[in-house]
């Protein structure tokens, strides 16, 4: 494939293909709808042949995430991905590598739950991923594509972040934008790192102990209180530098907005439609889009929606990311939610009716 | 003789090893686990492997292995310690890649991992320590519990009705076709020690031979746990666990070789 090609495949095919294309060295994972198509077009592409890049299929995802783990902690490029009953379960295994300070990237398909739920696409694991998942203070960098092209660019991009901050980073989709299929340009190849690379990039890094340095040990465990308070706020530090650079968001027609919407991933795509409805029917809406859902826009959604007549949270779930958007405005503005559930997406129609009730 | 005569290098007989750190173990007095890391220790020196070993501790008394054995280390969570090692191993194939592992980690949490990483093949070592009881937490029953036996989660003796059996993972391994050398050791006497020794640095051979995965059960001791005296503990493994799990290669795929 040449690059800067335009080419059409599904979100999840964008994943696996950036994912060979950015020098990735390991994926790690288990079969789950629907985002199955990622380790199936790694198997089907065979990096291992040109990259080098080895693909393994784990025997759950408690076994994904803790071979991600030992990958990472060698100062590898590992990744996997799942969907929400999978992610689930790695809960346990992304604590420990936020805890052991190693970087990741971990792809969540997301879908409609609680439980087995559906296979039909959900943002219900907004709390999930953003607000912990798992035990301990840790936080999660994470990515919300709107786009089969978003899917591709992000991969690398989340690979930067995780290894920038040693720690591990989430692309939240939905089964929505891995099953949807649209344009792409792919990004262009980029080298594995060598040895020599590895270890100047990760010093951290358990490769062996190259030149007989000293041992490198990755480890969360420290049974020292005053040593584990210290551990916790170097890391809490390093989530305030996070906070401070990271933050990425989108802003669609907010010049002249009387009403926002906030909306990450697919509700986003929904929200583009919404406005133009709306803006027919000459309500001025417009849209900020939160591409990191950690860091939260928090800053930007304060500014912006403090000038606003109201603004409406859109997600495709019952309500959770619009507890942030409140504390954005500090409660200074109303702000409603309007979402589905159980793997329905929203028709624009019901979400501008939605924002003409805020109009009353 | 004086003191610098004493320690003159002809006159030593017996030191520690190179690898082991001179630290004060957090281990019991009489544990096997001393024991076991010394052997691993030089096993490792002896291969010129120090700085191409890539460790990974359980959960469990052996957490913190790493404090002890002077390699890279990675710490895993609860009974994943073969699922890291099958990662690290894949991308780092010149590596020496093995995990040590207790009888709670290995056989009851982490059997998933433990199997299917045998299974698969991976070019690793597990080194098992099987001493019938979770020591860290203070004396539970474990997956290798013997029937009869008493622990503070069965105080009246492990009973299958109520518990059901001990598990034999040596020989749940020795079925698998990705593994290469399975053997069951021990370490309560010089001759074991010996012995225990060879297992471990074949299976480490093999595991760098690209022959599959290997797997060297340790029957130990948990003095502290089991209520006995060091000595008491060995006659005791001797005579009770022994029996149950017999010692010897169950399996050798690279002899054949």
């Amino acid at each position: 494939m040449a690059e800067k090609e335009v080419t059409l495949m599904k979100g999840n095919e964008a994943i696996a293909h950036a994912a060979i294309r950015c020098g990735c060295d390991g994926y790690f994972g288990y079969p789950i709808t629907p985002q199955s198509e990622v380790l199936e077009t790694l198997a089907a592409e065979k990096p291992w042949e040109t990259t080098g890049m080895v693909v393994l299929q784990a025997e759950s995802e408690v076994a994904s995430i803790n071979m991600v783990y030992g990958g990472a902690a060698s100062g590898k490029k590992v990744m996997t991905s799942s969907s929400s009953p999978g992610i689930s379960l790695m809960q346990e295994g992304i604590s420990y590598m936020a805890g052991a300070e190693l970087p990741a990237l971990i792809v969540n398909v997301s879908r409609g739950g609680p439980g087995l739920g559906t296979i039909q696409p959900s943002q219900a694991d907004y709390f999930q991923t953003v607000k912990g998942g798992g035990h301990g203070d840790y936080r999660l960098i994470t990515l919300a594509p709107a786009s089969v092209q978003e899917m591709a660019d992000f991969v690398d991009l989340a690979f930067e972040l995780a290894f920038k901050y040693r720690n591990p980073a989430m692309i939240l989709s939905d089964g929505a934008i891995g099953q949807m299929m649209e344009k792409v340009v792919l990004p262009p190849f980029k080298p594995r790192r060598t040895e020599e690379e590895i270890a100047k990039q990760c010093p951290w890094a358990t490769t062996g102990r190259i030149g007989m340095r000293k041992p490198n040990i990755i480890t969360s465990l420290e049974l020292r209180s005053e040593e584990m308070e210290q551990n916790n706020l170097r890391i809490q530090a390093k989530y305030r530098e996070c906070e401070k650079n990271e933050v990425r968001y989108e802003e669609y027609k907010c010049e002249d907005a009387e009403y926002l919407i906030v909306a990450f991933g697919s509700a986003a795509r929904i929200a583009k439609k919404v406005i133009a409805i709306a803006r027919e029917e000459g309500l001025k809406v417009g849209l900020l889009r939160p591409i990191t859902l950690w860091p939260f826009p928090t800053k930007k959604i304060g500014e912006l929606g403090r000038k606003m007549k109201g603004i409406l949270s859109l997600e495709i779930n019952a309500g959770q990311m619009v507890e942030d958007v409140r504390a954005a405005v500090e409660y200074s503005v109303p702000v409603r939610w309007y979402g589905r559930l159980g793997g329905i997406i929203p028709e624009p129609e019901e979400v501008v009716n939605e924002l003409k009730k805020m109009t009353l | 003789m004086t003191k610098e005569e004493i320690i003159r290098p002809e006159n030593l007989v017996y030191r520690k090893p190179e690898l082991l750190n001179d630290v004060p173990m957090h281990y019991c007095p009489g544990c096997s686990h001393g024991v076991v890391h010394k052997l691993v220790s030089e096993v490792i020196a002896e291969m010129g492997m120090a700085d191409k070993t890539i460790a990974i501790s359980p959960v469990g008394c052996a957490v913190f292995a790493y404090k002890y054995i002077d390699v890279d280390w990675q710490e895993a969570a609860h009974g994943r310690a073969p699922a890291l090692a099958s990662a690290v191993k894949r991308l780092w194939p010149d590596r020496l890649v093995f995990t040590y592992q207790g009888d709670g980690d290995l056989a009851c949490i982490g059997t998933a991992e433990t199997i299917h990483a045998l299974n698969r093949g991976e070019n690793i070592t597990i080194i098992f320590i099987n001493n019938a009881i979770y020591g860290m937490t203070g004396g539970q029953m474990a997956p290798t519990t013997l029937i009869g036996m008493k622990t503070v989660t069965c105080p009246y003796g492990r009973d299958p009705k109520l518990h059901g059996y001990p598990l034999k993972m040596a020989d749940i391994a020795a079925q698998l076709e990705g593994t290469c050398y399975v053997t069951r050791q021990s370490v309560q006497n010089v001759a074991s020690i010996l012995k225990a020794k060879k297992a471990i640095r074949k299976a480490f051979e093999y595991s760098m031979k690209g022959l599959g995965s290997n797997l060297v059960e340790i029957v130990s001791t948990c003095n502290t746990n089991w209520r006995m005296s060091p000595e008491k503990a060995n006659k005791w493994m001797e005579e009770n666990m022994v029996p149950f799990y017999p010692l010897g290669d169950i399996k050798d795929k690279g002899k054949e070789l």
